[in-house]
């Protein structure tokens, strides 16, 4: 089926709800209201004619540095280029970044051959939550849990919502883009007490190359 | 008197576990009753020293993911970025990365199907598997100049074309030049010639494979029956790869979804029947089968076919250095390229592809700037390793070392 065809059988068959298609220059993306999302990926499972038997993959994004950069790049400033880069300390507050975090699920329809992906925004509260569904397809179980641990999302009605890719008593999620590359502590032998301690981390992560961004592609 | 269940240790440090897996599981004398993994003890965060280098700087981080099918790995994050600009390599190149990535397939699946047998107790093949994957890693080191972490793949090509002369063996005081004489019979010509000669070989080897244990009665027992999955249960717990297949789903991305020129190239597509260890093994043997035959196709064409394997444009791929010496743009364009890289239009995109594991994707987001805004990385080891307790249930303590060996997991992708 060509790909404007099947985006118009979606929209048919997601017309209760509301979604949005963000993008159709590579696998279609269709923003969803969270509030929906279970009942959205419900259809997109169960439907005969649609049949996303299988989630891909779950990927939660941090905006809240998005289109940042280190260097001024579109107009030349009067002073000139600094050699270093200083990494700009960001307040952890949520009421201003309003759409902060948002989760990215990608689906493949074995039967139609097809891939799409669905984007979708956490709740504003602090912490950030989407509703689980752990429940329509099982293998958001680890990726629902990865999530949360990196990004700090809660997922409403996962069963076993635990850390599990950082070190036991793991604090902070660290792909968040307030969390320092380099980490917080840093773990050594030590010595005199003859065990393993946690430290605070010596080292900074300095950017080898700063961060632009240019128009000519666009 | 009570009965309790008895709580299980297994690893991080066991050599059935494959890399750094921590299992803690629930027995009932010897029946797995629940199993509980602990990963993330290869964590390094890959994903979030993308965020902070250049595109090109991360390709050699992506050998690292899954550290036996090197290859693939960068060929899934080189495309998605690929797929972002909107550029295709050439032709030349396109054919040099499917039989690298088939090369790749072969390395994985012996290094597999060496491992598994292992854990199982078929010591000797373990050997042989190890003898081939030699061959494999020479081609490797002969196109790249490492055995492993090849960082060959880039955005518009490949670093360089496929060499004309092998290194060879020379002789020393413990080789004499009778043996060096041997050990370079098939090393005389070019790199392609390298490899035909190997492709040419390799099918009797997987014979020789196939009779250690294939029909061997032990092999059967350890593997018939065990950890079954059923086509339903296998699309719903994310399976991909030989994983699905060999629950008998027929889907192959380098068929369903061809990327490259898959589609030009000739091969069969192996399925299972009944969704056990013993499927799933059939399923990699004939793969390794099936691969041969591609790579063969693809040397035919890259004999036939010379040509560029890089894009022409030099945003993307250096100039070359005489140009350099007489031309102000190009040292310009040289400068640029290895300073600050190139800056991507905003946007997402997934792109996925056929890795001997199954699908592996990589989700990139572009902000429009010359480092990726976020970059995950989607490993099917770790949706295979998260179905683990269902595969294991019901199962003796022994046959959870069957599973671990059948769902061919490497940690270096499910921890990132």
């Amino acid at each position: 089926m060509a790909k404007e065809n099947y985006i118009k059988l979606i929209n048919q068959k997601l017309s209760e709800y509301s979604h949005s298609l963000l993008s159709s220059d590579h696998d279609p993306l269709f923003l969803v209201e969270q509030s929906d999302l279970v009942n959205i990926c419900k259809i997109l499972k169960t439907d005969s004619e649609l049949d996303y038997s299988i989630l891909i993959d779950i990927c939660a994004v941090d905006y809240l540095t998005y289109g940042q950069a280190d260097w001024v790049t579109n107009d030349a400033t009067k002073t000139g280029y600094s050699r270093a880069v200083e990494q700009k300390i960001i307040a952890d507050d949520d009421d201003e970044f309003p759409d902060r975090f948002a989760i990215f699920y990608q689906l493949l329809s074995i039967s139609n051959n097809s891939r799409i992906t669905l984007k979708t925004f956490t709740t504003k509260s602090n912490p950030p939550s989407v509703p689980s569904i752990n429940k329509i397809w099982n293998s958001a179980n680890w990726f629902e849990r990865e999530a949360f641990d990196l990004m700090g999302v809660h997922f409403k009605g996962h069963p076993d919502l635990r850390r599990i890719l950082t070190d036991y008593g793991f604090i902070g999620h660290p792909f968040r883009k307030d969390f320092p590359t380099n980490g917080n502590l840093e773990v050594t032998y030590d010595e005199d007490e003859e065990k393993v301690v946690y430290k605070p981390v010596s080292i900074t992560t300095r950017p080898s190359v700063p961060r632009v961004i240019r128009k000519d592609n666009d | 008197m009570t009965e309790s269940n008895l709580s299980l240790n297994f690893g991080p440090q066991h050599p059935a576990a494959h890399g750094v897996l921590r299992l803690i599981m629930e027995m009932d004398g010897e029946v797995v009753k629940h199993l509980d993994p602990h990963i993330g003890l290869l964590h390094r965060g890959t994903e979030k020293l993308a965020e902070i280098k250049p595109y090109n700087h991360s390709i050699g981080y992506m050998d690292r993911m899954d550290y036996v099918s090197m290859m693939c790995c960068e060929h899934s994050y080189v495309l998605a970025i690929e797929r972002l600009l909107g550029i295709e390599p050439p032709k030349r190149a396109q054919y040099i990365r499917v039989m690298f990535d088939e090369i790749t397939r072969l390395l994985n699946h012996l290094l597999w199907l060496g491992a598994h047998g292992l854990d199982i107790g078929a010591m000797a093949l373990f050997l042989y598997c190890f003898r081939e994957r030699e061959d494999l890693l020479d081609c490797y080191e002969a196109v790249s100049g490492a055995r492993m972490h090849a960082t060959y793949y880039r955005p518009g090509g490949v670093y360089r074309d496929l060499p004309d002369e092998m290194p060879k063996y020379s002789a020393n005081r413990y080789i004499s030049e009778k043996k060096v004489k041997q050990l370079n019979y098939n090393r005389e010509g070019s790199l392609l010639d390298f490899i035909e000669d190997f492709t040419d070989r390799f099918p009797s080897l997987v014979d020789e494979y196939e009779t250690l244990l294939t029909d061997n009665r032990i092999w059967k027992q350890r593997t018939v029956d065990i950890g079954v999955v059923s086509p339903e249960r296998a699309k719903d717990l994310g399976f991909s790869g030989p994983m699905l297949r060999g629950s008998g789903v027929e889907w192959d991305l380098r068929r369903n979804q061809p990327y490259e020129v898959y589609n030009e190239v000739d091969f069969l597509i192996p399925i299972g029947l009944n969704g056990d260890c013993y499927d799933r093994y059939l399923v990699r043997v004939e793969e390794m089968r099936q691969s041969t035959k591609i790579i063969q196709q693809c040397i035919k064409w890259l004999r036939d076919n010379p040509g560029s394997v890089m894009i022409e444009d030099n945003k993307f791929a250096s100039p070359k250095r005489d140009q350099m010496k007489h031309d102000m743009e190009s040292l310009i364009y040289h400068f640029k390229l290895f300073t600050e890289g190139y800056s991507v239009p905003k946007g997402e995109v997934y792109a996925a592809i056929e890795h001997p594991k199954g699908e592996f994707g990589v989700f990139l987001m572009s902000d429009g700037a010359n480092k990726p805004y976020r970059m995950k990385v989607r490993a099917p080891s770790f949706a295979h390793l998260a179905a683990i307790d269902e595969m294991s249930k019901g199962h003796m303590l022994a046959d959870v070392v069957s599973i671990i060996g059948t769902l061919d997991i490497v940690f270096g992708e499910i921890d990132r």
